[in-house]
C-alpha cells in the first residue's frame, strides 16, 4: 500500500482540512511509515481470533427511557458562533 | 465478423423487454420517551433546540449511553419481520459533514446489525410474495435544517437529532411500484401492530427512500440504478417509481445509458430530477464508535421479546378467513387497523356472526369515523353494545335505518344501545294494527300510486312501502309494511 499525494489531498479533504503542497509531500511520506509499521501486523496468525469491537471488556451499557432535563437554551446557543432567534445559523451549504 | 444488419440488431433492442427492480430503504422513528442516546425527550413540536444536551450537541467530553428501549423496539421489529436474531451487535460511526449533524458523524451500525436476512408478505392480485428484508439496523435521526428564502444560510434544530431511528432495508426483489406500494402498506402495519412507531409520514416518524434499476427480462445481473427521495406519502413513492420506470424504459429503448444519480421527487410537477451530488460524499469510513460498548443479546432476552409480540395482521387475515368466512380482502379490511381488528375479535366472541360484523365495521362504525374525523383508536365503542344492536337488526327489534341512527347516537352520547332505544323510541314497529293505521293513511293519500300498483305498475309499491316508513319516522318493519299493503292491495283487486 502506497499512499500517494492524491490520497492524501482526498483525505484531507473528506476531513475538511486544508493543507499546503509542502505538507501533503511531508504527510505522504509520514502516513507510508505509519502504514508499513502497521503492515507488520499482517504477519501474526489470527485465524482462530475474532475481531475486536471494543477495547474494553464491557458491554451491554445501557439506561432506562426516563427523561432527564435537556440544557438551557441560553446554554445551547451559548458557544454557537451564530445564531438567530432559539436557533443555530449556519452558512448556506449545498449537498 | 457479425454479418447481421445494424439495424435488425437495433430491433431487437427497441422489442426487449423489462423487468423492474426495486429496493426500498424505510426509515421509521422509534415511540421512545427519550432520545437513542441521551435523555432528553423526543416530543414533537416544541420550540426549537430546547430538547438538546451535551451528547446530542455533540459537545466534547459527552458519552452516549443507549436507551434499552429503543434497543428492545428494534429487536421486536427485526423479529416481527422474521430477521434471524443477532446474538451480538455493535455501533458505528458513520462519517460526514453536514450541519445537521453536530458530531460529523451519525451513530449508526454497519457490518453488526439489529436483524439480518427477515421477509415480508404482500398480497398481489393473483398470488402472495415474499419480499426478503436485507437488513434492520439502529441508529440516531439527524437535525432539522431550515434553508431561508434568500439562499443565504440556513437555521438548525436539534431537537430531532438523536431520536431513535429504526432503518429497514429491502431486498432489491420488489418487480412492480404497485408491489412497492404494497411492501411499505405491510410494513408500516407491522410496525404499527407492534406499537414502536406512529409511522406517521406527515410528521416524519417514517420516511421513504427507493433505488430502482431496470433490466431486459430474464437477465440476472442488474442494472445501472437511479435513488429516489423525497416522497411524501406511500402514493407519493408509487408515483414517483412509476415516473422513474418509464423515464428509463425510454433511454435504454433508445439505446441510451442511465447514469447513477440521486433523484428527487416533485410532487407539483410530479417528476423527479437529479440533484448532482459529489461522489465523493459517499465515503462514510464506517468504524466501530469507541464511545459505545457492544451487546450481547441473550437467548432469554430474546425469548422475552418474541414472546411480546402480539398477533400480526397476516396472521390474523389467515384466521378470519379460516373461521369467520371472510374473503381474504374482507378480512384485510379488518385487520387493517389494530383497533378494528380486535373490536371485531370481541364482537363476534359475543354474537358470531361474522360476515354481519364486517358489514358493520367497515359500513356504518367507518362512516362515523369518517364523519366525526375520528380513529378507530379513540372511539367509545363498547364491543359489547355494537354486537346487541346487530343482534336486534337481526331479530327484527330495529330496521336498519333506525340501527345506523342508533349507533351514530350511541357513540356520540357515549350511552348503551337500550338506553339510546328508549330515549329515541327507535324500536321496530311489526305490530299489525299499529302498521295498519300508518298503511290506511298512506293508501288514502296516494290514491294514484294505488291506480299504478293496480294497472300493473309493480314499482309503485315501493313508493307505497316508503311513505309509510317516513309517516313511522322509520320504526315500521319495511318487510311487514310490504306484506301488509299486498295483502290490501289484492283484496281490492
Ligand atoms: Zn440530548
Amino acid at each position: 500500500m502506497n499512499i500517494s499525494k492524491e490520497t492524501v489531498k482526498y483525505i484531507s479533504n473528506l476531513a475538511r482540512i486544508e493543507l499546503t503542497e509542502e505538507e501533503i509531500e511531508k504527510f505522504s511520506l509520514q502516513l507510508n511509515d505509519i502504514l508499513r509499521y502497521i503492515e507488520q501486523l499482517k504477519e501474526i496468525d489470527i485465524t482462530n481470533i475474532s475481531p475486536t469491537a471494543h477495547i474494553l471488556p464491557i458491554s451491554n451499557v445501557k439506561r432506562s427511557d426516563e427523561p432527564r432535563s435537556s440544557l438551557k437554551i441560553d446554554e445551547v446557543l451559548k458557544n454557537a458562533p451564530q445564531k438567530e432567534g432559539l436557533f443555530f445559523k449556519v452558512p448556506k451549504v449545498i449537498e | 465478423m457479425n454479418r447481421i444488419p445494424i439495424g435488425i440488431r437495433l430491433n431487437l433492442k427497441f422489442d426487449m423487454e423489462f423487468e423492474t427492480v426495486i429496493g426500498l430503504e424505510v426509515h421509521v422513528h422509534l415511540k421512545t420517551k427519550t432520545k437513542a442516546f441521551c435523555g432528553c425527550s423526543t416530543e414533537f413540536g416544541n420550540e426549537p433546540n430546547t430538547q438538546t444536551c451535551p451528547v446530542c450537541l455533540g459537545l466534547p467530553g459527552s458519552l452516549p449511553v443507549l436507551n434499552e428501549k429503543a434497543l428492545e423496539y428494534a429487536v421486536k421489529v427485526a423479529l416481527a419481520l422474521d430477521c434471524s436474531a443477532q446474538e451480538f451487535i455493535k455501533f458505528d460511526r458513520k462519517n460526514y459533514f453536514y450541519p445537521d449533524l453536530p458530531k460529523n458523524y451519525q451513530i449508526s451500525q454497519y457490518d453488526m446489525p439489529i436483524g439480518l436476512n427477515g421477509f415480508l408478505e404482500i398480497d398481489l392480485d393473483k398470488e402472495r410474495k415474499k419480499i426478503r428484508i436485507k437488513r434492520v439496523h439502529l441508529e440516531e435521526d439527524a437535525g432539522k435544517l431550515i434553508h431561508k428564502q434568500d439562499g443565504a444560510y440556513s437555521l438548525v434544530d436539534y431537537n430531532r437529532c438523536g431520536i431513535a431511528l429504526l432503518e429497514i432495508v429491502s431486498e432489491p426483489n420488489i418487480n412492480s411500484p404497485q408491489e412497492a406500494f404494497e411492501y411499505l402498506k405491510n410494513l408500516k402495519l407491522i410496525i404499527q401492530y407492534l406499537e414502536v412507531s406512529d409511522c406517521d409520514m406527515e410528521k416524519g416518524s417514517l420516511r421513504c427512500d427507493a433505488n430502482i434499476s431496470l433490466r431486459p427480462k430474464g437477465e440476472k445481473g442488474l442494472g445501472v440504478k437511479t435513488e429516489l427521495k423525497n416522497m411524501n406519502s406511500f402514493k407519493g413513492v408509487r408515483l414517483a417509481l412509476e415516473y422513474e420506470v418509464k423515464r428509463q424504459k425510454d433511454l435504454l429503448s433508445n439505446g441510451k445509458k442511465i447514469i447513477q444519480d440521486t433523484r428527487l421527487w416533485d410532487e407539483n410537477k410530479q417528476l423527479t430530477f437529479s440533484m448532482r451530488t459529489k461522489e465523493e460524499a459517499h465515503d462514510y469510513r464506517y468504524f466501530p464508535d469507541p464511545d459505545l460498548a457492544p451487546f450481547t443479546l441473550s437467548k432469554e432476552f430474546i425469548t422475552r421479546i418474541k414472546d411480546d409480540i402480539p398477533e400480526l395482521p397476516q396472521q390474523k387475515i389467515e384466521n378470519y378467513v379460516k373461521d369467520g368466512d371472510l374473503t381474504r380482502k374482507e378480512a384485510g379490511e379488518i385487520a387493517s387497523d389494530k383497533n378494528l381488528s380486535l373490536i371485531y375479535e370481541q364482537c363476534i366472541d359475543i354474537y358470531r356472526e361474522p360476515k354481519k360484523m364486517y358489514n358493520w365495521l367497515t359500513g356504518p362504525v367507518l362512516a362515523y369515523v369518517n364523519d366525526r374525523k375520528k380513529s378507530i383508536a379513540d372511539l367509545n365503542l363498547e364491543p359489547k353494545e355494537l354486537a346487541k344492536l346487530i343482534q336486534y337488526v337481526s331479530n327484527g327489534k330495529l330496521n336498519n335505518t333506525a340501527a345506523k341512527d342508533a349507533l351514530f347516537s350511541m357513540l356520540d352520547e357515549v350511552k348503551d344501545i337500550d338506553t339510546i332505544i328508549k330515549e329515541k323510541g327507535l324500536t321496530q314497529v311489526s305490530n299489525e294494527g299499529e302498521l295498519e293505521e300508518f298503511i290506511e293513511r298512506v293508501l288514502k293519500e296516494n290514491s294514484q300510486s294505488v291506480q299504478d300498483f293496480l294497472s300493473g305498475k309493480e314499482n309503485a309499491i315501493m313508493f307505497l312501502v316508503g311513505q309509510t316508513m317516513k309517516l313511522s319516522k322509520g320504526k315500521a318493519n319495511p318487510k311487514k309494511v310490504k306484506e301488509i299493503i299486498l295483502r290490501r292491495l289484492r283484496d281490492v283487486s
